[in-house]
């Protein structure tokens, strides 16, 4: 697969999301990440890369399959490993997100991955510590790592993301993974469209220069790849919202509706899926799925984030 | 003893007074006012190349006490407010807790007594606890001396109830500072709902919450056929909906604050908290319709909306963290950079602004140096450039977005009652 | 830090008959019996691996495979250059168990690069053998490596560097000695 070679260095002690990130940045992300690919395809899949270094996975949303992600990565990467989960219930009650984040930095904690049920938790942290902060999910902000795997997987399947047609589905208000990608696929000249019912989609949308509709038709004409997020019922969202036999009705990916896209479209899902609501379970196991490609790839982008973050020098914190 | 302020601009736009006269200060009030006083046992204060004002008014300021001295006291809230050449306060009445009766009333001037260096005017709760159940007592709490009744901090939701309090505020001849939000509408936001919201992931407080419950209470106070003043109005919907009311001869009043014309919500990017505040900090077209407002008389007050809260209190995720900023000692220079130097407002209509207006509003004696004025008197040196600092704040509290701004104007000295409270810029 | 060119110590033929002596001396030092495969250390040494390769099959007959190795990932602090380095894809598509490898290194220096890359290889598999060649060997080592086939020694001096200009990289193929100037 042709690979671009990286022109700049990587400076952030931070990656809180892709908004803030240069083309150029995400460019050395992703470039970085397929020497990781190849670290995951040895049969010792250990490099000592960030070896002495400590990274805390620090959730204060539980999410067993990203926390996992990371763990690998950073073992993988020869870092030891600690995991805090913070129950819901004790945030309000107990430590504040800044002296958590003082207390780790106490302990000479290298990298805080932080995922987190409010947007800007991240942000917030990163300014009060010197350790370096990766945000693996804030509220409905952002999620930069998912995007990052996405784009590396679109890449690999269809060689560029310049001027693809990549539609976004499901419930656009409230997800990160939606803005992660609409900010991450925009600077690289994709053709985003986001597909929602009406009360999904978020006021001025179409500023961060994505199509908007509400007709899961049109979002899938012409399109070389789509993003199918997940719906969450358990979310509040206030107003009339469709049950779960009503979305999959109108938006579900079926075979029937994969069967008039593109011979190649590339179907994607940041999982866990609900099979028979966002996609049938014939397209998620279909030949046009790469959702378990998605979760290899994510061990790599993972190791390539903790190793450029890890690395950067004590003093530019 | 005498004082003879000297050589100074002096606006007095309820005299329409505009040019360089001399003060003269006796006894707590303005013996007189003209050009070229001579007196011997006077001590001259020589201001020329300053703004000479009648003592500069800030109704609506969170002083906490009692309840939240962590966060402020009437000491540090009206040094703070001497620093920002606010003569008068108006005390909110949310502290804790609230002030919704003459017991607790009576406290509270016992601590004005006691701490106060410059006047503190209290507003008593329109419903007890605020909680929007049950009315207060306004009828003993004006006797005992409040200016205004306000459930700030919240809207009353029973319209039945608001129109009662109107009603009640006619009779009793007080002013209603009213919070105007439906928080049905508000929906537990934490921002402007817009494109900003929608970049940071954060729920929205729409522009209806506010304006549906001005027009709301607007029409209420027609029925009453009371007086109303709308507090902080943020957006132009607000304005537009004030301005049709004025129109039509309504007895309506309205307020705003600087971070409304200086701020939009593009300062909230960096989830600093700072920026979060009820109403929230909305677009740059709402910027220009409260300047606007402002310049064609549709916003009458220049008020701070002073709300201070501790570093730990604010240093939280963005949804967590309390509304508000502190804003007594940044409310002139941000006004001053933001409305004179753009030419948005002349000296006399920005004194209008800050004194005449609500003078008038509230039914007080001062917002003008007439002879027989009360002396509260505001010298600015207009050309001053500073920059707001943590280390130099007298607010207990440090939640201001402003911190690190150069702004030109500063209140330099600070007479109230006929006795100097701030020289040279120090709180003596 | 500018590099100002002292000397010129190999031009282009003398690089071509050097790498075509080394290739004699690793077809005569072969066991009997074992694969030879040719792993060169990104970028300079993956270029010269495959001249090797080459010189081998014209001697030879046939071309022992060839992989690219980036070491990136396990240097130690004093080998890491100023900027962060840049991780780039390691290419080694066979299996190197039980094989004789043959790594490729334009300068040996301190030792640490080899140490490293030795460190790679283990990770990758169990070869039965490595054996280091190196266009120059500038002396100064900090561990106790050796090279088996060297192109040439030359002698230095910390303040010099050696830089190795190949065609495939900068163009043109030259060995030369600098002076670090201020």
């Amino acid at each position: 697969m042709p690979s671009v070679a990286a022109k700049i260095a990587w400076t952030k002690k931070d990656l809180l999301g892709l908004e803030n990130l240069s083309k150029e940045e995400i460019d050395l992300i992703l470039y970085t990440a397929e020497s990781f690919k190849e670290v995951t395809t040895r049969r010792v899949k250990k490099v000592p890369a960030l070896r002495g270094k400590t990274v805390v996975n620090l959730f204060y949303e539980p999410s067993t399959r990203t926390r996992t992600s990371f763990e690998l990565a950073a073992k993988r990467l020869s870092a030891d490993v600690v995991n805090i989960e913070i129950e819901a219930s004790s945030v309000k009650k107990g430590e504040t997100l800044i002296d958590t984040g003082r207390n780790i930095e106490a302990l000479k904690i290298d990298i805080i991955v932080v995922r987190h049920n409010c947007s800007g938790a991240p942000n917030i942290l990163a300014r009060s510590v010197k350790s370096s902060v990766v945000n693996a999910g804030d509220g409905w902000h952002e999620h930069p790592t998912q995007a990052l795997l996405d784009m590396f997987t679109l890449k690999s399947k269809l060689g560029r993301l310049e001027g693809l047609n990549v539609s976004i589905i499901g419930d656009i208000a409230h997800s990160r993974v939606a803005r992660s990608n609409i900010w991450g696929l925009t600077k690289f000249g994709a053709k985003v469209t986001v597909c929602a019912p009406k009360m999904l989609i978020p006021e001025g949308i179409e500023k961060m220069g994505v199509k908007v509709t509400s007709d899961i038709n049109e979002a899938l004409t012409g399109a070389d790849a789509i993003n199918v997020l997940r719906m969450q019922f358990e979310r509040d969202a206030g107003g009339a919202f469709p049950t779960r036999m009503e979305y999959f009705k109108q938006y579900g990916i079926t075979k029937e509706r994969l069967a008039r896209c593109k011979p190649d479209i590339v179907v994607m899902h940041p999982g866990p899926i609900n099979r028979g609501i966002e996609m049938s379970s014939d397209v998620a196991d279909g030949k046009n799925s790469v959702i378990l490609e998605q979760v290899t790839n994510g061990i790599a982008v993972r190791m390539a984030v903790l190793y450029l973050v890890g690395l950067v020098k004590e003093g530019a914190r | 003893m005498k004082y003879l302020i000297k050589g100074g601009r002096v606006v007095d736009p309820s005299g329409k007074i505009d040019e360089i006269l001399d003060v003269l200060v006796s006894h707590g009030k303005i013996l007189d006012v003209g050009q070229s006083i001579h007196i011997k046992d006077a001590e001259v204060i020589d201001v020329s190349g300053m703004i000479v004002a009648p003592g500069f008014i800030d109704m609506h300021v969170h002083l906490r006490e009692p309840g939240r001295e962590d966060e402020e006291t009437v000491l540090t809230g009206t040094r703070a407010a001497a620093k920002g050449g606010f003569a008068t306060v108006v005390c909110m009445p949310n502290t804790d807790p609230a002030l919704d009766n003459v017991e607790r009333l009576i406290g509270l001037k016992n601590i004005i007594l006691k701490d106060a260096i410059v006047n503190v005017l209290p507003a008593g709760a329109i419903t007890v606890g605020r909680f929007g159940k049950e009315l207060t007592d306004i009828k003993a709490m004006v006797k005992e001396g409040i200016v205004a009744i306000s459930d700030d901090g919240s809207s009353v939701e029973d319209a039945e109830l608001m129109l009662k309090a109107l009603k009640n505020a006619k009779v009793s001849g007080v002013a209603v500072i009213d919070h105007c939000e439906d928080t049905a509408l508000s929906n537990k936001g934490v921002i402007n709902k817009g494109f900003i919201s929608t970049k940071m992931g954060l729920r929205g407080i729409s522009r209806e919450s506010e304006w549906k419950r001005i027009e709301r209470d607007i029409t209420l106070a027609e029925k009453a056929g009371a007086k109303i003043h709308i507090a902080h109005v943020s957006c132009k919907e607000s304005v537009d909906v004030i301005r049709a009311a004025k129109a039509r001869g309504v007895l309506v009043t309205a307020e705003t604050a600087p971070h409304y014309f200086a701020l939009t919500d593009e300062c909230c990017a960096t989830y600093d908290t700072n920026t979060k505040i009820n109403p929230p900090l909305r677009s740059p077209e709402d910027v220009a319709a409260i300047k606007k407002a402002l310049a064609d008389g549709t916003i009458d007050v220049i008020a701070s909306d002073h709300a201070p809260h501790t570093d730990s209190e604010k240093d939280v995720e963005f949804d967590f963290a309390p509304f508000g900023k502190i804003g007594l000692e940044s409310s002139l220079g941000v006004s001053i950079s933001e409305l004179i130097e753009k030419k948005v407002l002349t000296w006399p209509k920005l004194v209008e602004k800050f004194a005449l207006n609500p003078a008038r509003i509230l039914a007080l004696k001062s917002g003008m140096l007439k002879k027989g004025s009360p002396a509260d008197i505001t010298i600015i040196n207009p050309k001053r450039e500073y920059t707001i600092t943590k280390e130099t704040l007298e607010s207990k509290s440090r939640n201001s977005p402003f911190i690190g701004w150069k702004l030109t104007g500063k209140a330099v000295h600070l007479f109230v009652s006929g006795k100097p409270v701030m020289l040279d810029e120090k709180i003596l | 830090m500018n590099l100002k060119e002292k000397a010129k110590i190999l031009d282009e033929l003398a690089i071509d008959k050097t790498l075509e002596r080394i290739a004699h001396e690793i077809i005569e030092k072969t066991p009997p019996g074992t694969e030879t495969v040719v792993v060169g250390i990104k970028s300079r040494g993956a270029h010269l691996g495959e001249r090797l390769a080459d010189k081998i099959k014209a001697i030879s007959g046939s071309r022992p495979p060839v992989g690219a190795l980036d070491i990136t990932l396990y240097r130690d602090d004093l080998t890491r250059a100023s900027e962060q380095p840049v991780v780039h894809a390691t290419e080694i598509d066979f299996d190197i168990d039980g094989k004789r490898i043959i790594l490729v290194d334009d300068v040996l220096f301190t030792g640490r690069t080899i140490r490293c890359a030795l460190d790679a290889l283990i990770d990758f598999g169990r070869p039965a053998e490595i054996q280091l060649a190196v266009l120059v060997d500038r002396g100064h080592r900090e561990l106790p490596i050796r090279a088996d086939y060297v192109g040439k020694n030359i002698p230095t001096s910390t303040g010099e560097t050696v830089e190795v200009r190949l065609k495939e990289s900068e163009g043109k193929d030259e060995v030369v000695i600098c002076e670090k100037v201020k």
